[in-house]
């Protein structure tokens, strides 16, 4: 059943971010640098304290959903489904031909359908006043919103895909995760296919309101461009975020038979928890370090190989610590060396989602030899004291990307994404 | 798969039984859980019938400080931990924890919870909040939380698959094992009985809508008339051989093999035809070297709707063939209703004690004579001791078209 000398590649990009639908867009954002993040137009927000995310403008319709579609799934559902469609055209897979049983879906989020649920759950309560709330008032689909799995399968059902599929839900680190687990399926053997991303369309009252009680949020000052701010010594919190990024991942073997354009390769993948507490993290960094070690030993990657590390960077003080001194235990003096950067300066933090657009970033960096830059870095702290790639993109070869994701429940992750080299090269 | 996996301690909240022993009592006794929804909150819930958990004591399984924090769902996956650590003798702080792991399988998260601070904020003020909602309600919750209780390090994880999770979840624990860990907590469960969670599930047309708990699940019974949605779950200590052989661990069973495929036949219904559920298990069978020929007893999936239950007879019957008609099948989950993510895991737990006890328990309500006219599925309808009991194939389904199988067998 294992067939661990199984080579996984990315194939296809599929993205729906802030500040423009689709993958190019989403890739001009960020190497622009200019942030996305505005004040919250899904809902009044005044009464909140953060009153900023960065959102999409999205259309389901002109994103090819159909009605029914439309009706049935929530906006992170839907997302999902727009970025798996422009994921699986830029891979140039035609799924009616290929054999569908061996092609898979696994898919992130943090906190699934909250705006239906949260929607469905203000009619049914009048505005809360009811605890034993109206069941007259359950809109038809309304169990799919309930279980976030829905929208793995309704990804499956699109595209007739017979493979395993699922949902994969830690909380922040969602996105490595899926695209993890569906890469350790694809070893298994258990698909040569796999279409892994993340979604979350967080931006409703119940999830600003409970990031606004923990404080973790930047009320964001006079500028909401601004607000997003990671490593810099005024960062005050992250900026809430939404979007998805799907991609195509496929047997290397059966990417070279058909002759498709290859991004990148999927190297190495780990995990680890910290067993410390549901949103604090150890000052120093240990199991992020313990995970990025782990995952890069898997893809037989030496530290001074890495050319670009796509941080966590929320723009909190505690998790902007806690990054930088688990890249200094895990890679030693080329902590110092390597290109840092974190989107979220641009895009936002959308909780599970994040982690699978930041590997869409990696595979884009990979690809095309550009790392994007960490905006609104201006003042660095000084107890980050690493090259986090301020204001502007760099042109340079990038072989060897690093992502890592940090997430409420302790949940560490990391992923290696390289350019495709030879077997004697890769040392496979 | 190299490394050997075998299931060591076993942890059960159902609604028959909190504990293990307990637990196992009522289900070989046939005893049903079903009752008219005792919650006071529930007199306006579509859903009359549904499987309870009574005499849960938040305060046996955890400090005052952890209870406030957490949902009721990640409550009774906490008390399951507890108590399967317990049940394998096994003690985390006495082995490294990076090779201690943890995998839920999470279906609907904190729902009473959400609900409460959904109330705060629209009757109240969005600052109403709770800061606890945060870390909650979301779907990551118990594993969390559990990796936190018993300091585990090593990669834990969070799947949801609707029904089929729970088996699913064994899955990827079992890699971990491949990969390095040495033990993973897995399983999962579910508390979908609070007033809102009630509403979301009456959208589905399979839910049972009627008052009376004796005929509210009856899976492959011609009087089917849906299901009845439970709450509880478990979780089991799932352990590398030769590691709970040096401590000298009992073993309740063996993980020999795992596959999930999916339908991609429609949103809620399962295709008729069931070739891909029937997929999932030969694939599963044949990860575990087995035939079906090996298969003594089928915990099956059993939806208790007439569609589900007949997409489900037919994969048996391409697995099968004539011999499934002598082929003990139970659907113990009649008993407690339907778990969602803790349905797969607490069939799983009551597989590894049927293996390890010889005895099968029985389908609640059960008609072997009409369930086999009609489904060709010969029901266990009484307590069981085969002749052999080596090897049982556990099946799971999720809503949405979700398949998945895990095949135990017996310890030597």
């Amino acid at each position: 059943m294992q067939a661990n000398g199984r080579r996984v590649v990315v194939t296809g990009v599929g993205a729906i971010a802030p500040g423009g639908v689709g993958r190019e867009a989403f890739w001009d954002r960020i190497v622009g640098g200019r942030p996305a993040i505005r004040r919250i137009s899904r809902f009044d927000p005044t009464e909140y304290r953060s009153c900023i995310a960065a959102e999409c403008d999205f259309d389901p319709v002109a994103a090819g959903l159909t009605p029914q579609e439309i009706r049935r799934n929530d906006r992170f559902a839907q997302f999902a489904l727009a970025a798996s469609a422009e994921a699986l055209l830029d891979s140039g897979l035609r799924t009616g031909e290929e054999d569908t049983e061996r092609i898979g879906v696994s898919l992130g989020t943090a906190v699934g359908a909250t705006i239906t649920l949260e929607d469905e759950y203000v009619v049914a309560s009048d505005h809360g006043r009811l605890w034993e709330v109206d069941p007259g008032h359950g809109m038809p689909f309304l169990y799919r919103a309930m279980h976030p799995s829905s929208a793995a399968s309704e990804i499956s059902l699109r595209y007739g895909l017979h493979g395993p599929s699922g949902v994969v839900s830690t909380g922040c680190t969602s996105g490595i995760d899926a695209i993890g687990y569906a890469f350790q399926a694809m070893k298994d053997g258990e698909a040569d296919i796999m279409l892994a991303g993340a979604s979350d369309a967080p931006i409703s009252p119940i999830t600003v309101a409970c990031f606004d009680a923990i404080r973790a949020t930047t009320t964001g000052g006079d500028d909401p461009e601004q607000a997003s701010t990671p490593f810099d010594k005024e960062r005050s919190g992250f900026v809430l975020g939404e979007g998805s990024a799907i991609l195509v991942l496929e047997d290397l073997d059966h990417a070279l038979a058909r002759g498709a354009h290859i991004y990148c390769e999927v190297r190495g993948y780990d995990n680890r928890a910290n067993a410390y507490h549901m949103t604090g993290l150890r000052p120093d960094g240990y199991e992020l370090s313990e995970a990025i070690i782990s995952a890069m030993c898997e893809a037989g990657v030496r530290p001074d190989q890495l050319d670009y590390i796509s941080a966590h960077g929320s723009g909190t003080a505690q998790n902007d610590r806690h990054e930088t001194a688990a890249y200094k235990r895990a890679l030693g003096d080329h902590a110092y060396k390597v290109a840092i950067s974190s989107v979220k300066s641009v895009i936002g933090h959308s909780l599970g989602a994040i982690g699978s657009l930041e590997m869409a970033a990696c595979a884009l960096a990979v690809d095309r030899g550009v790392i994007p830059p960490t905006a609104n870095l201006v003042h660095p702290d000084p107890e980050c004291d690493l090259d986090y790639t301020p204001i502007f993109a760099r042109e340079q070869p990038v072989r060897h990307a690093l992502s890592v994701g940090s997430g409420f429940g302790g949940f560490q992750s990391a992923m290696v994404f390289s350019a495709v080299l030879s077997a004697a090269e890769a040392g496979i | 798969m190299s490394t050997r996996a075998v299931l060591t301690g076993v942890g059960v909240v159902a609604p028959i039984g909190i504990g293990t022993a307990p637990y196992w009592r009522s289900a070989l006794a046939g005893r049903s859980g079903l009752r008219r929804l005792n919650r006071l909150d529930a007199t306006c819930s579509p859903i009359a019938v549904a499987g309870e958990v009574t005499g849960f004591e938040p305060a046996t399984w955890m400090t005052n400080k952890l209870r406030v924090q957490t949902d009721r769902w990640s409550w009774f996956a906490m008390a399951a931990a507890e108590m399967a650590l317990a049940d394998a003798a096994f003690k985390p702080a006495d082995h490294p924890n990076f090779q201690l792991s943890v995998v839920t399988a999470s279906g609907s998260g904190g729902n009473e919870f959400g609900q409460k601070e959904e109330q705060a904020l629209w009757a109240e003020h969005p600052s109403k909040v709770s800061a606890y909602q945060s870390i909650a309600w979301f779907y990551a919750a118990s594993t969390g939380q559990i990796s936190i209780k018993h300091g585990l390090t090593g990669g834990c994880g969070v799947v949801s698959a609707d029904g089929a999770g729970g088996l699913d979840a064994l899955k990827q624990a079992w890699r971990l094992l491949r990969r390095g860990s040495k033990a993973v907590l897995v399983g999962g469960s579910e508390a979908p009985l609070s007033p809102f969670a009630l509403t979301c599930q009456s959208t589905l047309h399979t839910v049972y809508r009627g008052q009376d708990p004796d005929r509210a699940y009856l899976p492959f019974s011609p009087h089917a008339a849906g299901f009845v949605p439970g709450e509880g779950g478990a979780l089991m200590v799932l352990e590398d051989r030769s590691h709970a052989a040096e401590r000298g661990a009992r073993i309740y069973a063996e993980l020999l093999g795992h596959a999930a495929t999916h339908d991609a036949h429609h949103h809620t219904a399962p295709a008729p035809d069931g070739v891909q559920l029937a997929r999932a298990i030969t694939t599963a069978l044949a990860s575990a070297g087995r035939e079906p020929d090996d298969v003594d007893v089928v915990f099956a999936d059993g939806a208790g709707d007439p569609d589900g239950d007949a997409a489900e007879a037919a994969a048996l019957r391409r697995v099968f063939g004539p011999r499934l008609a002598d082929l003990p099948v139970t659907v113990p989950k009649s008993a407690v209703g339907r778990l969602t993510s803790g349905g797969g895991a607490l069939d799983t737990a009551c597989a590894a004690l049927a293996l390890r006890s010889g005895v099968i328990p029985p389908t609640a309500g059960a008609d072997e004579v009409a369930s086999l006219e009609r489904y060709g599925i010969r029901l266990v309808t009484r307590r069981l001791r085969p002749a052999r009991l080596c090897t049982v194939l556990v099946v799971a389904r999720g809503t949405g078209g979700f398949n998945s199988a895990v095949v135990l067998g017996s310890f030597e």
